[in-house]
C-alpha cells in the first residue's frame, strides 16, 4: 500500500471489568490503514471488530472500560486527546456507520435535517447552506431525487436508502477515515451489493481509507485490500487480501474461507467450525482458538502463539509451522472439493 | 386528517350518550332512596311528595326523562344553553352552578399542570443523566416520596406549616383571579404544589426511564458519531424522543382532574367540579351529577382527540387516514 498513513492502531487492548471478571474484548491489536485503502476487519460476534472501532471513535464508556495502547491518527493518540478534541474528530476525520440503518436515524427529524445537523457540528454555517451540503452528499451517494427526498422521513426511505443516507451523512466533512461497521448484514443481498459498490466508489471519489468490519468473507473479499482476522478479541491473520485467500496460514481462517459458499462448492461442500467462540471472560489457555482447531497439540494448550510476519506482509498466529500448514491446508481444500476422494 | 377529525368528533358524542346513558340508568335503578324526599320538606304528607315527583318529571318512564334530559342539554332550557336542569337540592341553574365552580378546578388544573410537567421533566432529565449516582438516587427518592404520600395528608401538612404555622400563605378557600391575583394565587400555591408533586413525581419516573431507553438507540450513537455534543445529544436527540408518551399522559391525566380532583378540592375547599361531583352523589341530586359527568366526559374526550392529533405532530412515522 502506497497511500498516506492515516490510521495506526498500536497495541490496542479493551477491558471491561463487570460482575463476573474481566471482558478482555481485545487484546494486543495493531494494524495500520492508508489513504486508499479497505481493511476488511473479519470475525465473528464478539471477536472484538466493532469494540475496536468504537475505540477509535471515542465511543467507549470511559467509565466503564479500560483502553491502553495507541491509535494514532495523522500521528496524534487519540486515547489521550480530550474529550472535546475526540468530538471534533468525530464525523469529521474520522466518520462511521453502522449495521441497521432502519436504527440508525432519529426516526422524528427529516433525513436532509439530520445530514444538515452533522454538517453543522464542525462548521459554522448557515441552516440552507448545510441543506445545500446534505442534498449534494445525498446526491452522490446516488439518493434519485435528492433534494426531494431530503425532506422525508427515515420511515420514508428503503433499507437501502437508509443506508445510502448514513453514508452520506459520513462523508459531508470528506472524512480520512470510513469506519464502516457491518454495512450489509441488515440489507437484502440485491442492495449489499449496491452498498459495498458505493462505498468502494466513496473511497476512490473522496480519496479516503475505509475499514470494512464484517463477519462475511465474501464482503471482504470483493472489497478489501487487506485483512484481518480476529478471533477472541485477538488478530490471528492480517495480511493483503489476496494471499489470505489463497494462501491461509491459520486454522480458524481455513475454517472461514471453507464455510464460505462459492459456485464451486455446493452447500454439501461447505464446512462449519466446530463448536462456539469463547466466554471474553474466561478465555481458553494457550491458543484461544485451541478447543476448536481440529489440527492442535500440546503446545497449543499451554503457550499463546504470537503473531508472526511472514514474507509479504502477511502474519498470523500459529504454532503449526510452514510445511504442516501448506500440506494440511492442501488436504483440507482436497477434501472438501473432493479431489482424490 | 379533517376527516379523521369530523369521525372522531362524531365517536365523541356516541360516547357522551353512553356515559350519560349509564349514569342516569344507575342513579334511577340502582339507589334505594327518592330524591323526591329530599326536596318534599321536613314533614312531607303523600300528596305532596306526588306533586313533587310529578314536578320533577320523576313518575314518568326512565327513557321519557333521559329524552327531556337530551333535549334540555340540546336545545337548551329556560335557563340557557346547554340546558343541564336544576338542582334538587339546592333549586339553582346546574348550568350556573357549573359556570361558577368550573374556574376553580381550571385554576388549580392549570398551576398544578405546569409546575409537575416542568418538575417532573427537570427531575427526570437530571436523574437519567447523572444515572446511578447520588443525585439520581435523591431524586428517586423524591419521587417515591411524592407518589407514595397521601395527598390529603400532604394537603394538611402543607396547610399546618405554610398557613397555620408560618402564614405564608392564604388558608383554605378559594378568591377569583379577577377580584384579587394575589388573594388568588396566595390561595392556590399550596394545593398547585400538593397535587403537582404526586404527578411530579410519577413524570419524573417516567421521564428518566423514557429518556434512558432512548439514549440506549443506535440513532443516539450515531448522533455522538456525528460529533455532536452531549448537550445536543440529550436533548435534541434523546428528550426529544421520549417526548411522545410523555405529551399523552399529560393530556389525559389534566383531563381526569377536571372532575377526578376530590381529595385536593376537598381539603383546600376549593369548592370545585371534583367536589361537586361527590357531593352531590350523597345528595342524590342527580341533575349536578349529571352536570359535573358531562363535564368531566367531555374533557377526557376532548383532551383525547388533542392528544391524538398532537401526536401525529410529534411523530411522522403517525398519520391518520
Amino acid at each position: 500500500m502506497s497511500g498516506e498513513l492515516l490510521l495506526e492502531v498500536r497495541n490496542l487492548a479493551v477491558e471491561f471489568p463487570t460482575q463476573d471478571g474481566i471482558v478482555h474484548a481485545v487484546s494486543g491489536l495493531t494494524f495500520s490503514l492508508r489513504r486508499g485503502e479497505t481493511l476488511g476487519i473479519v470475525g465473528e460476534s464478539g471477536s472484538g471488530k466493532s469494540v475496536t472501532n468504537l475505540a477509535i471513535l471515542g465511543l467507549l464508556n470511559s467509565e466503564r472500560s479500560k483502553i491502553t495502547g495507541e491509535i494514532l491518527l495523522h500521528g496524534q493518540d487519540l486515547l489521550k486527546a480530550s474529550p472535546s478534541q475526540l468530538r471534533d474528530v468525530r464525523g469529521k476525520d474520522v466518520a462511521m456507520i453502522f449495521q441497521d440503518p432502519f436504527a440508525c436515524l432519529h426516526p422524528m427529524y427529516r433525513v436532509g435535517d439530520q445530514i444538515a445537523e452533522a454538517v453543522r457540528a464542525h462548521i459554522d454555517v448557515s441552516k440552507s447552506r448545510a441543506s445545500e451540503r446534505a442534498v449534494e452528499v445525498l446526491d452522490a451517494v446516488g439518493i434519485p431525487n435528492a433534494r426531494q427526498r431530503a425532506k422525508d422521513y427515515p420511515h420514508q426511505f428503503s433499507g437501502g436508502m437508509r443506508q445510502r443516507a448514513m453514508i452520506a451523512m459520513a462523508l459531508v466533512h470528506n472524512p480520512d477515515v470510513l469506519i464502516a461497521d457491518e454495512p450489509t448484514t441488515a440489507l437484502d443481498v440485491t442492495v449489499q451489493a449496491q452498498i459495498l459498490e458505493l462505498i468502494d466508489k466513496v473511497k476512490r471519489d473522496f480519496d479516503i481509507g475505509v475499514i470494512l468490519v464484517t463477519h462475511d468473507l465474501g464482503v471482504v473479499a470483493e472489497t478489501a485490500q487487506t485483512v484481518m482476522v480476529m478471533y477472541a478479541g485477538r488478530a490471528v491473520e492480517h495480511g493483503p487480501a489476496r494471499e489470505v485467500f489463497d494462501a491461509p496460514q491459520h486454522p480458524y481462517t481455513w475454517g472461514l474461507v471453507q464455510s464460505m459458499p462459492s459456485i464451486e462448492a455446493k452447500v454439501a461442500q461447505l464446512r462449519a467450525i466446530e463448536g462456539s467462540p469463547p466466554s471474553v471472560i474466561h478465555l481458553p489457555s494457550g491458543c484461544a482458538f485451541h478447543p476448536r482447531c481440529p489440527h492442535r497439540f500440546d503446545t497449543c494448550l499451554k503457550v499463546r502463539p504470537p503473531l508472526e510476519h511472514l514474507e509479504g506482509g502477511h502474519a498470523d498466529a500459529c504454532h503449526l509451522d510452514a510445511t504442516s500448514k501448506r500440506r494440511l491446508w492442501e488436504e483440507r481444500e482436497a477434501a472438501r472439493l473432493g479431489i482424490g476422494a | 386528517m379533517v376527516v379523521y377529525i369530523l369521525r372522531r368528533l362524531l365517536w365523541a358524542v356516541v360516547v357522551l350518550l353512553a356515559v350519560t346513558l349509564i349514569t342516569f340508568f344507575i342513579f334511577y335503578k340502582l339507589p334505594p332512596g327518592d330524591p323526591a324526599l329530599r326536596f318534599v320538606g321536613k314533614q312531607p304528607t303523600t300528596e305532596s311528595i306526588a306533586l313533587v315527583r310529578h314536578n320533577l318529571g320523576l313518575d314518568q318512564p326512565f327513557y321519557v326523562q333521559y329524552g327531556k334530559f337530551l333535549k334540555a342539554i340540546v336545545l337548551g332550557d329556560k335557563y340557557g344553553w346547554p340546558g343541564l336542569g336544576y338542582s334538587y337540592d339546592s333549586s339553582v341553574p346546574i348550568r350556573d352552578k357549573i359556570i361558577e365552580k368550573a374556574p376553580r378546578t381550571l385554576s388549580l388544573i392549570v398551576g398544578a399542570s405546569i409546575l409537575w410537567l416542568g418538575l417532573g421533566v427537570l427531575v427526570g432529565v437530571i436523574s437519567a443523566i447523572k444515572r446511578r449516582t447520588a443525585v439520581d438516587r435523591i431524586a428517586m427518592g423524591f419521587a417515591l416520596f411524592g407518589i407514595s404520600a397521601p395527598v390529603f395528608w400532604l394537603g394538611l401538612m402543607a396547610l399546618f406549616i405554610f398557613w397555620y404555622k408560618l402564614s405564608l400563605t392564604a388558608g383554605t378557600g378559594y378568591t377569583p383571579i379577577t377580584e384579587s391575583p394575589t388573594q388568588w394565587a396566595s390561595h392556590l400555591i399550596l394545593p398547585w404544589i400538593v397535587l403537582a408533586l404526586l404527578y411530579a413525581a410519577i413524570y419524573a419516573r417516567m421521564v428518566r426511564g423514557n429518556l434512558l431507553d432512548a439514549m440506549g438507540e443506535d440513532y443516539i450513537r450515531t448522533a455522538r458519531a456525528k460529533g455532536l455534543s452531549e448537550r445536543t445529544v440529550i436533548f435534541h436527540h434523546g428528550l426529544r424522543a421520549s417526548l411522545a408518551p410523555i405529551v399523552t399522559m399529560f393530556g389525559l391525566d389534566i383531563a381526569l382532574l377536571v372532575g377526578g380532583a376530590v381529595i385536593t378540592e376537598t381539603v383546600f375547599n376549593l369548592d370545585g367540579l371534583g367536589f361537586m361531583a361527590v357531593d352531590s352523589v350523597f345528595r342524590q341530586d342527580l341533575p349536578a351529577t349529571l352536570g359535573v359527568v358531562l363535564v368531566a366526559t367531555f374533557a377526557v374526550v376532548f383532551m383525547n382527540l388533542v392528544v391524538d392529533i398532537l401526536y401525529a405532530f410529534l411523530d411522522p412515522r403517525v398519520r391518520y387516514g
